[in-house]
């Protein structure tokens, strides 16, 4: 058996693809973040909540429609994210002209009520959403096996925090979220309904939260803490990044995954706090953000 | 207060069209403190009118409650015979208004293309890129910059560039000349000589009445959140005294 620094390559590969499919979700989870916090202002504190509801959506669609793993990927997000533009017209929709305050009050409240009524009616102990079958079984790399779903989730979270990337930084439709992040009633004053645009970015964010707990349901099965446990990690990330920069939170979505990864292979009692200390420094040193810019 | 518009559109005589914009006692808060008290005015189409009155006498105000951009505004606010006061303001955009802000308003996170192409057509008849481009013809060789690396001047020509794209008829231009050198000043003044000329209506806010003199058809005066007096370009060399007074310059 080869040995790197003293560690096993097997452990070492196998670590690191642990750490790529956390940062796929930290990436897709401060992605979604980071654009409502653009738009809104609001920090969304009920992100987690949303990312748990997206687990449990595909669950039910499984177990009382035999509705599969791929349509659930289409159907999970929208349903989820109507959920969120009901939120966001009758409640977070008064909450801006106040201090950020009430938007995080708000939306952790919510994040509270969700995560006690799913605890209430399902327990905390996990439910089993299984790998679709194309996806079971793995792929011999002749190093290490890599399991196929996991290897799909990394593609696929890649291509989503891409896509949503280009969207942003390269379309019309994007210019206009940008431009509205900077100066929301000059854009209107263009002629653009902001109000209906404001709405939809927060049901796209939530959505994209709902669509990471389709693809986490069969990896870290379903339960109502998932979202409460990933979401203070996700938060450090949006920290480490710089809030409201959408390239940031992607990379340093992976990057943290991998740094946590690497952590576990080479001092393993740090690998739960690896990403807070990070954060400290990174506070200390750029309170902006890796990639944020100084207001 | 009766609303002037629903009634007989021509006017009397000595009035070639109706108004195309017309304001009636119109007042505005930020917060607590009432800034404009009962203004009133009228932009008939075709014309160019400027706003004139010391700092803070209320003339961003007055067009940022024409867009509908402030907190409250109450009173009556009429462009082509329909009530906007209580639209909100990308309808009153799509109504064919466009406003260019005192403070440009050009964003930071977009190019200048995108900061060109940014506000939606809401009406036929714009103008298009390339006549934007004869009228200002720095920003063709800088489209790929970042919007706010321009200089001041070039941000003036990007703020107002991009509203004539749009189809809207009225513009409403804070304080164009602000800050910038006296070369563009006269680019600008030409630029808004030729937008008279192909038909669109211009309301001005300015504080420097020499340029103002050499652009606009009338001036209306305002004074702490009043109009306080209308002159007529014609007879400005007559008013200077009274306008001194008013100005404080
Ligand atoms: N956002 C705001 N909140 C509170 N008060 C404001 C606000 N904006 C303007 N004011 C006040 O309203 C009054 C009128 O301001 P306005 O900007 O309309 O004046 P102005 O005539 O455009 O002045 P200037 O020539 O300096 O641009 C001023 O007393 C100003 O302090
Ligand atoms: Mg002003």
């Amino acid at each position: 058996m080869t040995e790197i620094f003293g560690v096993p390559t097997q452990a070492l590969f196998g670590q690191l693809l642990i750490g790529l499919i956390n940062g796929s979700f930290y990436a897709m989870l401060s992605l979604g973040l980071a654009v409502i916090f653009g738009l809104l202002n609001i920090i969304n504190f009920t992100h987690g909540a949303q990312y748990m509801m997206g687990a449990f959506c595909a669950y039910f669609l499984l177990e009382f429609a035999g509705v599969g793993y791929w349509w659930s990927l289409l159907i999970v997000p929208m349903v989820v994210g109507i959920t969120g533009i009901v939120v966001e017209r009758t409640m977070l929709a008064r909450l801006y002209k106040l201090d950020h305050l009430y938007g995080l009050l708000l939306t952790f409240g919510l994040a509270l009520i969700l995560q006690g009524l799913f605890t209430n009616y399902y327990g905390s102990s996990g439910l089993p959403y299984r790998i679709p079958n194309e996806l079971t079984g793995g792929i011999d790399l002749g190093f290490m096996l890599l399991p196929k779903y996991r290897a799909w989730v990394i593609v696929a979270s890649l291509v989503v925090c891409l896509g949503t990337w280009f969207v942003i930084e390269r379309t019309k439709l994007g210019a206009y979220l940008r431009a509205a992040t900077e100066n929301r009633a000059l854009v209107q004053a263009f002629g653009v309904n902001v109000p209906r645009m404001i709405t939809l970015t927060y049901g796209f964010g939530v959505g994209l939260a709902a669509l990471a707990g389709v693809m986490a349901a069969p990896i870290y099965q379903v339960n109502p803490q998932m979202g409460a446990n990933l979401i203070i990690v996700v938060f450090a990330v949006v920290v480490i990044g710089g809030m409201g920069s959408i390239l940031g939170a992607i990379l340093t979505g992976f990057g943290l995954g991998i740094v946590e990864g690497l952590t576990k292979v080479f001092y393993p009692e740090a690998s739960n706090t690896v990403i807070f200390v990070i954060m400290v420094i990174v506070l200390l040193i750029k309170p902006a953000g890796l990639f944020g810019k100084e207001r | 207060m009766p609303d002037a518009l629903t009634t007989a559109r021509p006017a009397g005589p000595g009035t070639a069209t109706a108004p195309l914009l017309s304001v009636r006692d119109l007042n505005a808060w930020y917060g607590e403190s009432h800034i404009l008290h009962g203004v009133t005015f009228d932009v008939r189409a075709g014309e160019v009118v400027t706003l004139l009155g010391r700092n803070g006498a209320g003339k961003t105000t007055t067009l940022r409650s024409i867009m509908g951009i402030v907190p409250r505004r109450e009173g009556s606010i009429a462009y082509d015979g329909q009530e906007t006061v209580r639209l909100a303001s990308n309808r009153i955009a799509r109504m064919g208004i466009a406003y260019c802000p005192e403070e440009r308003g050009i964003f930071a996170s977009l190019n200048v293309e995108e900061n060109l192409l940014l506000p939606p057509i809401v009406r036929d008849g714009g103008l298009s890129i390339e006549q934007i481009f004869e009228l200002f013809p720095n920003l063709k060789e800088r489209l790929s910059s970042q919007g706010t690396k321009l200089s001041g001047g070039e941000q003036q020509m990007l703020a107002i560039g991009r509203i004539l794209r749009t189809g809207a008829r009225l513009l409403l231009l804070d304080e164009p000349t602000e800050g910038l050198a006296p070369v563009i000043v006269q680019q600008i003044g030409r630029t808004i000589a030729r937008l008279k000329a192909q038909g669109f209506t211009i309301l001005l806010v300015e504080q420097n009445f020499r340029f103002a003199a050499t652009v606009a058809d009338r001036h209306y005066v305002m004074d702490h959140g009043r109009v306080a007096d209308m002159i007529p370009n014609s007879e400005l060399g007559a008013n200077m005294a009274k306008l001194h007074d008013y100005l404080g310059v």
